[in-house]
């Protein structure tokens, strides 16, 4: 027991897969933030009026704000005017018209991560927009996807392209007031990937977009947008990894979803990005406003994450169900170890009748690793017969570590049913030795253990995303014990 | 095969085996009975490599191996197998799944090929058909939710698959129905041989009219008080445990 406890607390130095820098000549704004920064990221981009203008908003409001301090979560204060808001490659200032012209250095970046761009090489199935430090570096499969009238690229390119369809869209489920670090996000976003789907477009593949911050002292602030016009449907991926440095790194994106009638967006996220060394030292802020809103009747959207990395996560995707008979999901794994912190959760908020959501939320604690669950079910009075499921379980390793949970519920109508279910479990020693009574490491009892637990959330994941999601798990497991 | 030499354990502070010696040679069928708290699962788990235990005196060997400095799952992968009085539920985890992870990594201690997913269902249904295991029982999670029966029917289903050298079967007779105590018994008569051997933990002579012990040994206040042939369970049932307590306590050595 003694020694099991030990082993499963010494989570000293998994290593991080994904640290490596790419040197690749930047081309970045000074540091700091002001409206002549923000002139200036607007004017390479190349941007109308009305975002500038958007954008100037946002930083005025955002002037007048602080950062919130109610999160469960601990680090100094962030020098917003030493941070870089603006790098792209060198290569890419127009962005690339084919991947022949993508700089070789960053395809074989990716590469490095698992993602090959070249078309020939990837998974069928699975188009790609990479996200390099502010700009979209390469965005596959665009043409298939056209024949079908699907938009998908790089947020910059949609602001181009597809003007009307953004300025329609753009802060109408996440305002540019909306928080600190939102509000932030809209003044000096760079890039993102941007999707549509018309109309009875089942959308046959996956989207997914990977991003990646490389340049030093740059915070990654992109926005992304998806549509899913009536009885269309969509299944979204989006991974994340940064390297390893000793300062933090603030990333602080926006993402926004819109599902009209009978429309279906699933959004699954695998985030790893940096979560420091195991004093804590570096690694990602990972700030993130992600909403959905399910706009239509019968329309449905599905948060699926699996939170891996970052020295601390703020983050809680979120349903606006105000068609009627509408559907949010969220369904959640977030893992901390070393000195990582993750307050995490969602909120669903019932507008319509006959609206359902279900949260099921996994969170697993190691090391020094603190894991906060906070949710928010709101029902508001127009929402008769609104039904909430949300379960709730956290897993302890070690002795060390700490979960919490902030279940908010508000409810306006009488006829909601709500279920709550929670529990706090310890990764049992007897399990341990059952597993391996039978052969298996205790390290692969370990991860056998917290797939197991994370189950219900993974099977949610598309496949590929699914088998990725569990390796990622034991790796960062590795070292947990033994 | 297996020799346990003078062997005390302490649990909690408290001595919970005092002394214990026990032979096991190959081919052999050795039968544990004893009161309630005398040790038998304690015995059971330190022979398994459980950590809660200290192990404060003695030795243990096991095919000329120093039994007690290898890690629980080098036992495992050496061949000894614990069916365990009360069997472990994981969540999420399928039994199937498990059990092919656990026999992989044993074959590949061994040097052997792993089984891919097929393979092994193959050979799992060959052994459900055998100790007639629900197929349904197979794809839900490691014992979650299993009857006790069941747990105990899955724990020779999983003993089935393994092929242990040493089998340790703590009370897998309790909560068991007859049907199942029978079908059990054949699983574990099925495994007797020449190059094995099954150390059978029960309180029931019932089990031993399936298994038919070559030694039975009375444990009781952590020392084997009485060891014997399989004449010896018949005589506990009819006369209790207190028959013994009278007698002096002697170290008895089989072998
Ligand atoms: N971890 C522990 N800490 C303290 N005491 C323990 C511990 N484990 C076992 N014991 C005690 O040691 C004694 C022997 O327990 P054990 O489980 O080996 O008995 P058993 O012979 O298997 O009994 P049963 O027939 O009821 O299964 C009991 O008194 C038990 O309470
Ligand atoms: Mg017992």
């Amino acid at each position: 027991m003694v020694t099991e406890t030990r082993e499963i607390e010494n989570l000293a130095s998994q290593e991080y897969k994904y640290g490596f820098y790419t040197p690749i000549e930047a081309e970045s704004v000074p540091p700091g933030l002001n409206e002549e920064i923000i002139r200036m990221i607007s004017a390479k981009k190349n941007e109308p009026e009305w975002l500038l203008e958007w954008r100037l908003r946002a930083y005025r409001h955002w002037l007048t704000m602080s950062e919130p301090t109610w999160g469960n979560v601990h680090y100094p204060p962030i020098d917003y005017q030493n941070i870089v808001y603006y790098s792209a490659p060198k290569t890419q200032k127009d962005g690339p018209k084919s991947l022949d012209e993508v700089d070789p250095e960053l395809l074989e970046t990716y590469k490095k991560l698992g993602i090959p761009l070249e078309e020939q090489e990837m998974l069928a199935g699975v188009a790609v927009d990479a996200v390099f430090d502010s700009v979209s570096v390469a965005t596959t499969f665009k043409e298939k996807l056209a024949e079908l009238g699907i938009i998908f690229c790089s947020f910059s390119e949609a602001v181009q392209n597809h003007p009307d369809l953004v300025r329609k869209y753009l802060g109408s489920v996440v305002p540019y007031s909306d928080n600190f670090f939102a509000t932030l996000n809209s003044a000096v976003f760079t890039d993102g990937s941007f999707a549509y789907v018309p109309k009875g477009v089942r959308c046959p593949m996956e989207l997914s977009t990977y991003f990646r911050i490389n340049a030093a002292k740059t915070g990654q602030f992109e926005r992304t947008l998806i549509i899913a016009d009536d009885n269309s449907y969509v299944s979204y991926l989006e991974g994340c990894t940064a390297p390893m440095r000793d300062e933090n790194q603030l990333h602080a994106a926006v993402v926004e979803l819109i599902a009209h009638d009978n429309a279906e967006i699933k959004y699954s996220t695998i985030q790893n990005w940096y979560p420091g060394d195991s004093e804590g030292k570096g690694g990602i802020y990972n700030f993130v406003t992600k909403r959905g809103k399910c706009l239509g009747v019968n329309s449905k959207i599905s948060w699926t994450q699996v939170e891996t990395g970052s020295a601390i996560t703020w983050k809680y995707p979120g349903c606006i169900l105000q068609g009627d008979n509408s559907i949010g999901e969220f369904y959640s794994v977030a893992m901390t170890r070393g000195r990582q912190q993750a307050d995490t959760g969602t909120k669903m908020i019932h507008i319509g009748r006959n609206t359902r959501s279900t949260v099921v939320s996994k969170g697993i604690s190691a090391g020094y690793g603190q894991n906060t669950y906070r949710g928010l079910v709101k029902i508001l009075r127009s929402a008769d017969k609104a039904r909430n499921y949300t379960q709730c379980d956290s897993l302890l390793l070690g002795d060390k570590c700490g979960a919490h949970t902030f279940p908010y519920i508000e409810i306006k109508n009488s006829s909601a049913q709500m279920e709550h279910e929670a529990s706090t479990s310890k990764i049992g020693e007897d399990q341990i030795f059952y597993c391996r009574q039978r052969g298996l490491s205790a390290e692969d009892a370990v991860s056998m253990i917290v797939n197991g637990f994370c189950k219900q959330v993974f099977k949610e994941l598309p496949m590929e995303f699914a088998v990725e999601a569990q390796k990622l798990l034991s790796v960062s497991l590795e070292g947990s014990v033994g | 095969m297996l020799e346990i030499r003078n062997l005390k354990v302490k649990a909690g502070g408290k001595e919970i085996l005092r002394g214990i010696n026990l032979k096991v040679n190959v081919g052999e069928v050795h039968s544990i009975m004893g009161p309630n708290g005398s040790g038998k699962s304690t015995l059971a788990q330190v022979l398994a490599g459980r950590e809660t235990y200290e192990v404060t005196e003695g030795e243990v060997w096991y095919d000329g191996k120093n039994l007690l400095e290898m890690a629980p799952e080098d036992r495992a992968r050496e061949g000894i197998f614990m069916a365990f009085q009360y069997p472990v539920e994981i969540p999420g985890v399928s039994n199937l799944y498990f059990l092919r992870s656990a026999l992989n990594a044993i074959r590949k201690h061994r040097g052997l090929d792993e089984f891919d997913a097929m393979d092994f269902l193959t050979l799992a249904k060959e052994k459900m058909g055998l100790l007639r295991v629900d197929e349904n029982l197979m794809s839900r999670p490691v014992n979650e939710g299993f009857s006790g029966g069941e747990k105990k029917r899955n724990e020779i289903f999983q003993m089935a698959i393994l092929e242990p050298r040493l089998a340790i079967l703590d009370e897998t007779d309790s909560g068991l129905d007859i049907d199942a105590l029978r079908i059990v018994a054949e699983g574990v008569n099925s495994l007797r041989g020449k190059e094995r051997a099954i150390i059978v933990v029960t309180h029931y002579q019932r089990l031993l009219n399936y298994i038919i012990p070559d030694y039975v040994h009375v444990l009781s206040e952590g020392r084997i008080v009485r060891s014997g042939g399989k004449h010896l369970a018949l005589e506990l049932e009819d006369k209790g445990y207190s028959w013994l307590e009278e007698a002096e306590p002697k170290r008895v050595q089989v072998v």
